[in-house]
C-alpha cells in the first residue's frame, strides 16, 4: 500500500466514524428528550373481582392453591391507583410507528395472561410463550377489517415461542378457547406507550417536545383523553380518574 | 413487468376508491365495474380461470339466499340458521375461512374455496355444488373473493407440505395415540374423539356463537373433507373462525401422520386403522396421567 493510500483509508475510517458518532449522538438525544407522566385512579368502590372456577382443569386449579385466582377487569392497588391502564399519545405524534426494539413477552402462566394487558406499538415483535404443564390455545380476534389478521395456535407443554406483530392500531381481545376464563388484551397503538403499575403510575418515554392529546384505556371503563405539552427540558404530566360504576 | 404495474395501479386504485365507504361489498357500481375490469377479479383452479363478472350470476342464483347481496351471510335464510343447531352462513366480508391448506391468520387458495363449494359442509345447510359446472364454481370463487377487502391487500398463504403418506402399522397407531395424549386433543374432542372433553362445552366460534368439537364417533364427516391427507390438514392449518388451533409448530410431520392414523381408529367408520387399533386393544388415553407417561 502507498502512503497517499494509506492516508486516504484513514481519512475515510475518520469521516466515517465522525458521522456515526454524529448519528449516534443525534438518536440518544431523541431517546432522552422528554416524557409524559402521571397517576390513575378509581375514584369510588372497586367492582368485586370473582373468583375464578377453573374445574375443567385440575393441572390450573393445582396451579392456583396458594393464590386464588379472580378476574382482572379491574384491579386496584394503593390509594386507588388503577393497574393495567394504558396511556398512549392519540393525536400530535408525528414520528414513526415502531419505536421501541424491546419484544413484550406475553405468558400463559397458571392458566392465566401475564401480563393480563399488553400495549405494542403496531408493527412491534412480540413473544408468546407458556410456562404451564398444560395445553393452551392462543387465539387474538382482532377485527379482521382493520387488517390485523385473526389466528389460533396451539401451545402444548414446553412448546417454542410464537413471534407475531400487529399491523395496525386495534384494541385486541386474546383467548383460550381450552380455558374459557382466559381473557387478555393486546392494545396495539401507534407511537410512544406505558401501562401503569399497580399503584396507578406510569410514564410514557421518548416524548420530543410538543402538544399532544394523551388517551388512557382501560379494559371496563373505556376511554379519557387529556391535552398535554412537552416543552424542552419540562416533561408532560397528566393524571386521570375513572368514576366506578 | 407492464401489466404487473398496471395490475398495482388498478389495485390501488380500486383500493383508493373504496377507502371512503363502510363496507367493501357496498362499491358503488361504476367502482365494482371498475375492479370487475381489473386482473384481481379472477381465479384459478387447475388450468380453468374463473371471472368474477360471470360469478355473479350463478351467486344470485344459488348462494344469495343464505349468504346474501352483500356476502356478509345475512341472506333471507340465515334468521333460520341458529347454533347449536345450525352454523350460520359463513360472512365473506371477513375473509376468514375454516378449510384452508395455507397457515392460521392467512387467506386460503383459489383451489381451497373451489373445494368448499365442491364439497359443502357436513351437518350444514351448506349442501355440495358438484353439480353445478367447474367453470361456474371457478367463477364463484372469483365472485366470493370481491366481497372482502383482504383479497386485494393479501396474497393467499403458501400451503403447508404434506409428505407422502406412509404405510400404516400398529406402532404408527400407539406413536399417533401419544400424540394425541401430549397435545391433549382429548381437552375438547373426549378421550374417546366424543366431542365430550371438558372444554368441549364452553366453546364459542369468533363470533361469539356456541359452536361443538368434531365428534369422531357418530359416524359424520369431518367439515373440511374426509381424506387421510384432508385430516392432516385440518389440525396442522387450524380452522380459523372456530377454537380449532393450528398444531404446525408443535407436531412434526411423521407424527401427524401418526396422529391421522389414530383418529381412523377412533372414527366410527370401518378402516384398516380401527381393525388394527382393536388388535392391539389400545385403551383410550388417561387424562389424568403426567405429561410423557400414557
Amino acid at each position: 500500500m502507498t502512503k497517499r493510500n494509506k492516508f486516504m483509508a484513514v481519512l475515510s475510517t475518520m469521516v466515517l466514524v465522525s458521522c456515526g458518532a454524529l448519528f449516534l449522538g443525534q438518536k440518544v438525544n431523541a431517546a432522552g428528550e422528554g416524557k409524559i407522566s402521571g397517576t390513575v385512579k378509581l375514584d369510588g368502590t372497586a367492582p368485586h373481582m370473582r373468583g375464578i372456577d377453573m374445574s375443567k382443569d385440575p393441572y390450573c386449579v393445582k396451579a392456583n392453591t396458594a393464590t386464588p385466582a379472580h378476574l382482572q377487569t379491574v384491579e386496584v392497588g394503593q390509594n386507588n391507583g388503577l393497574e393495567n391502564v394504558v396511556l398512549y399519545i392519540s393525536e400530535g405524534w408525528t414520528g414513526a410507528a415502531t419505536t421501541s426494539t424491546e419484544v413484550p413477552v406475553f405468558d400463559q402462566k397458571n392458566c392465566m395472561y401475564t401480563p393480563h394487558v399488553l400495549a405494542l406499538d403496531a408493527g412491534q415483535t412480540f413473544k408468546v410463550v407458556t410456562s404451564d404443564q398444560t395445553t393452551h390455545n392462543i387465539h387474538p380476534l382482532p377485527n379482521p377489517m382493520t387488517g390485523n389478521i385473526p389466528w389460533n395456535q396451539s401451545q402444548p407443554p414446553g412448546a417454542a415461542p410464537i413471534e407475531k406483530s400487529w399491523k395496525n392500531p386495534e384494541v385486541i381481545p386474546v383467548q383460550c378457547n381450552i380455558h374459557p376464563w382466559m381473557h387478555g388484551w393486546h392494545v396495539v397503538v401507534k407511537g410512544p406507550y406505558a401501562t401503569t403499575d399497580s399503584s396507578g403510575n406510569y410514564t410514557i418515554n421518548n416524548v420530543p417536545p410538543g402538544n399532544y392529546t394523551v388517551t388512557a384505556w382501560q379494559e371496563t371503563y373505556g376511554t379519557q383523553t387529556q391535552k398535554v405539552t412537552v416543552a424542552a427540558g419540562k416533561p408532560g404530566a397528566a393524571d386521570f380518574t375513572f368514576k366506578a360504576k | 413487468m407492464r401489466t404487473r404495474l398496471r395490475m398495482w395501479a388498478l389495485l390501488t386504485g380500486a383500493l383508493a376508491l373504496a377507502l371512503p365507504i363502510p363496507s367493501w361489498a357496498q362499491l358503488t357500481t361504476s367502482q365494482l365495474q371498475t375492479w370487475l375490469n381489473s386482473p384481481a377479479a379472477s381465479s384459478h383452479v387447475g388450468n380453468i380461470t374463473g371471472n368474477a363478472k360471470a360469478g355473479a350470476a350463478p351467486y344470485r342464483r344459488y348462494c344469495v339466499g343464505c349468504h346474501g347481496p352483500l356476502g356478509d351471510g345475512n341472506g333471507e335464510n340465515a334468521p333460520y340458521m341458529q347454533p347449536p343447531m345450525f352454523q350460520q352462513p359463513r360472512d365473506f366480508q371477513l375473509g376468514v375461512f375454516k378449510c384452508r391448506s395455507t397457515p392460521t391468520g392467512t387467506l386460503p387458495t383459489d383451489q381451497d374455496l373451489f373445494d368448499a363449494i365442491t364439497r359443502g359442509f357436513d351437518r350444514t345447510n351448506m349442501p355440495p355444488w358438484n353439480t353445478l359446472s367447474k367453470q361456474e364454481r371457478v367463477d364463484l370463487v372469483a365472485w366470493v373473493k370481491h366481497f372482502s377487502p383482504r383479497w386485494a391487500n393479501e396474497k393467499p398463504g403458501t400451503p403447508i407440505v404434506i409428505p407422502p403418506e406412509p404405510e400404516v402399522t400398529g406402532d404408527r397407531i400407539k406413536a399417533g395415540r401419544d400424540v394425541f395424549a401430549r397435545v391433549q386433543c382429548w381437552k375438547c374432542h373426549g378421550v374417546q374423539g366424543m366431542a365430550n372433553g371438558p372444554s368441549a362445552a364452553t366453546l364459542t366460534d369468533d363470533l361469539g356463537r356456541p359452536i361443538a368439537p368434531f365428534n369422531f364417533t357418530d359416524g359424520t364427516r369431518p367439515k373440511c373433507g374426509d381424506s387421510d391427507q384432508d385430516i392432516y390438514r385440518i389440525f396442522m392449518t387450524g380452522l380459523d373462525g372456530t377454537p380449532m388451533p393450528s398444531f404446525a409448530d408443535n407436531i412434526k410431520p411423521d407424527e401427524a401422520w401418526d396422529l391421522v392414523f389414530y383418529l381412523r381408529a377412533l372414527m366410527s367408520q370401518h378402516s384398516k386403522e380401527k381393525e388394527m387399533a382393536k388388535k392391539l386393544d389400545l385403551k383410550p388415553v388417561d387424562p389424568n396421567a403426567p405429561a410423557g407417561q400414557q
